[in-house]
C-alpha cells in the first residue's frame, strides 16, 4: 500500500457528474462519526500474528487497530500478516509487526476530509479518534458509501412525509369547509422572476397530492396569468384557493385595465410591444391557453382600476385527478 | 434515451443544470413563442429555441421538460443560468440553427409528436 500509482486524471462522464452533485453536498455536511463503525474489533500487542489471522478471517476484515490497556498504539493490516506468514513468523507478536506511526481521522471531521485521506494514503481503513486521541470507531470506504446512501434515503423519505402530511390536510382538519389560501405577489416588468409564482403554486399543489395532468392544467393557466400581470399591468397578485373538490386561481392587478375584454379573449390578439414579442411573449395566445386549461374562467376589467381573472379547475372524482 | 445521450450524440455544450442530465427524453418541441410551448410541449420533451432569458427556465420547469437546447450559440444570461442550476434543468447550447438541431434530434429517434395538448 502507498506505492500505488495515481490514475491519470480522467474527464468525468457527464452522468456521473450529475449524480454526484447531491452527494458532494452531503460529504461536506456529514461528519465521520455519523457514518463510522462504532464497534471496533481490536487486537493487543501481545497477541501473535497467528491470532491476528483468526481475527481477520472470522470477522472478514483486512486490518485492525492495536490497543494496549485502553490506549491505541498502532495499526496492522492483512499485508503485514501475509508478509509474516511468508517468512514463517506466525508466532511473532503483533507488537513487533504493527505500524506505530498510523494515520487517524477525527470523529468530527467532515466526510470530505476523510475522502481526501483515502485518496492520499490508499489505506483500506482509518481509525477514528476523538479530540483526546481515544479510539472511538473505524472508517472504511464502505462506511462512507453506506452513510451517504442512508442520508440520501432519509432526504427522500422526509420529502415523502412532507408530501403525505400536505395531502392529508383536508382530511386531518375538520371544518364545514376547509380552504387553503396561497398568495403570491407579481411585479410589473420583472422578467427575471417571471414564472416564479407559478412554479411555487405547482410545487404546493404537488405536495397536496395533485395528479400530474391536473397540475399541468393549473400550471399552464397560472403561468399565462402571471405573465399577463408581469407584461401588461402595474403589478398584482396570484391567489390560489385550494378546496377539497376544486382549485380556484385568481389573478388580480392594479391597472391599467383592458379596454376591450372581448377582443382580448380572441386567440392571436395582442397589445404587447415589439420588444416583449422578441422575448417570445405577446403571441396573443395567453388567454386562449388559459381557457383551454380551465373548467371555468371569468375576466373582468375596469379601465384605470385593474383586471381580475378568475380560473376554476374542478377536481372531479374518478378522473384520476 | 436521456439528456446525456442527446448531449453526446449531437455534440452539445452543457451550459448549466447538469443535475438533470439523467432525465429521460420522451420527444421534442421547437418554438420561440412561450405561449405556444406552454400549449404544445409535453413533460419529458426536449425544447429547441432561440430564447435565452429566465422565463425559458420557468416554462421548462412548469411543464417538466427534459432540457432546453438553445440554438445558434445564443448565450443565456446569469439569471437564467442560476435558475436552471437551482431547478436542475439542463440548458444545452448548439452552434447550429433550430432546423438543424431538430433534424439531428429526429435522426436520433426523438419524435416530434406532441402526445398531449392541454386538453
Amino acid at each position: 500500500m502507498g506505492e500505488t500509482q495515481e490514475a491519470p486524471v480522467r474527464k468525468q462522464p457527464l452522468i456521473e457528474r450529475a449524480e454526484l452533485t447531491k452527494v458532494q453536498e452531503l460529504v461536506y455536511e456529514l461528519r465521520v462519526e455519523q457514518v463510522m463503525t462504532r464497534d471496533v474489533i481490536t487486537c493487543t500487542p501481545d497477541q501473535t500474528m497467528s491470532d491476528l489471522k483468526e481475527v481477520l478471517r472470522l470477522n472478514r476484515i483486512s486490518g485492525v487497530p492495536i490497543v494496549d490497556q485502553g490506549q491505541m498504539v498502532g495499526m496492522i493490516s492483512v499485508e503485514s500478516l501475509i508478509k509474516a506468514l511468508e517468512q514463517g513468523e506466525a508466532d511473532h507478536l503483533i507488537g513487533e509487526k504493527m505500524t506505530r506511526r498510523y494515520q487517524s481521522v477525527r470523529a468530527d471531521d467532515t466526510l470530505a476530509g476523510a475522502v481526501a485521506l483515502f485518496a492520499r494514503f490508499k489505506y483500506g481503513r482509518f481509525p477514528v479518534v476523538d479530540a483526546d486521541g481515544n479510539l472511538v470507531g473505524i472508517l472504511t470506504q464502505g462506511d462512507i458509501v453506506r452513510g451517504l446512501l442512508r442520508q440520501l434515503e432519509t432526504l427522500w423519505h422526509s420529502e415523502e412525509i412532507r408530501r403525505y402530511r400536505a395531502s392529508h390536510i383536508f382530511e386531518d382538519i375538520e371544518s364545514e369547509q376547509t380552504t387553503l389560501i396561497l398568495r403570491y405577489h407579481v411585479k410589473a416588468q420583472d422578467f427575471v422572476h417571471g414564472g416564479e409564482a407559478s412554479s411555487k403554486v405547482k410545487r404546493a399543489l404537488e405536495r397536496l397530492g395533485a395528479h400530474p395532468q391536473f397540475l399541468r392544467r393549473v400550471s399552464v393557466a397560472t403561468y399565462e396569468a402571471e405573465t399577463n400581470i408581469m407584461i401588461h399591468s402595474h403589478g398584482g397578485e396570484i391567489i390560489v384557493e385550494a378546496q377539497p373538490n376544486a382549485i380556484k386561481v385568481v389573478a388580480v392587478d392594479t391597472g391599467p385595465g383592458i379596454e376591450d375584454v372581448e377582443q382580448a379573449l380572441l386567440a392571436g390578439y395582442s397589445t404587447a410591444p415589439d420588444w416583449i414579442r422578441e422575448l417570445g411573449f405577446g403571441a396573443g395566445m395567453g388567454l386562449a391557453n388559459i381557457r383551454s386549461c380551465t373548467d371555468r374562467m371569468q375576466l373582468t376589467s375596469v379601465m384605470g382600476e385593474g383586471t381580475r381573472l378568475e380560473m376554476v379547475f374542478d377536481l372531479t372524482v374518478g378522473s384520476g385527478e | 434515451m436521456n439528456v446525456a445521450d442527446v448531449v453526446s450524440s449531437l455534440g452539445l455544450e452543457v451550459l448549466c443544470g447538469a443535475d438533470g442530465l439523467d432525465r429521460e427524453v420522451t420527444g421534442g418541441y421547437a418554438s420561440d413563442l412561450l405561449s405556444c410551448v406552454m400549449a404544445g410541449a409535453a413533460a419529458g420533451q426536449v425544447w429547441v429555441t432561440l430564447q435565452a432569458h429566465p422565463n425559458v427556465v420557468a416554462v421548462a420547469d412548469l411543464l417538466g421538460l427534459a432540457c432546453v437546447i438553445i440554438a445558434e450559440n445564443v448565450r443565456p444570461d446569469e439569471a437564467t443560468v442560476a435558475r436552471a442550476n437551482e431547478r436542475g434543468i439542463p440548458i444545452l447550447s448548439s452552434a447550429e440553427t433550430t432546423f438543424t438541431v431538430v433534424a439531428g434530434l429526429v435522426g436520433q429517434g426523438v419524435s416530434g409528436a406532441s402526445p398531449k395538448h392541454a386538453r
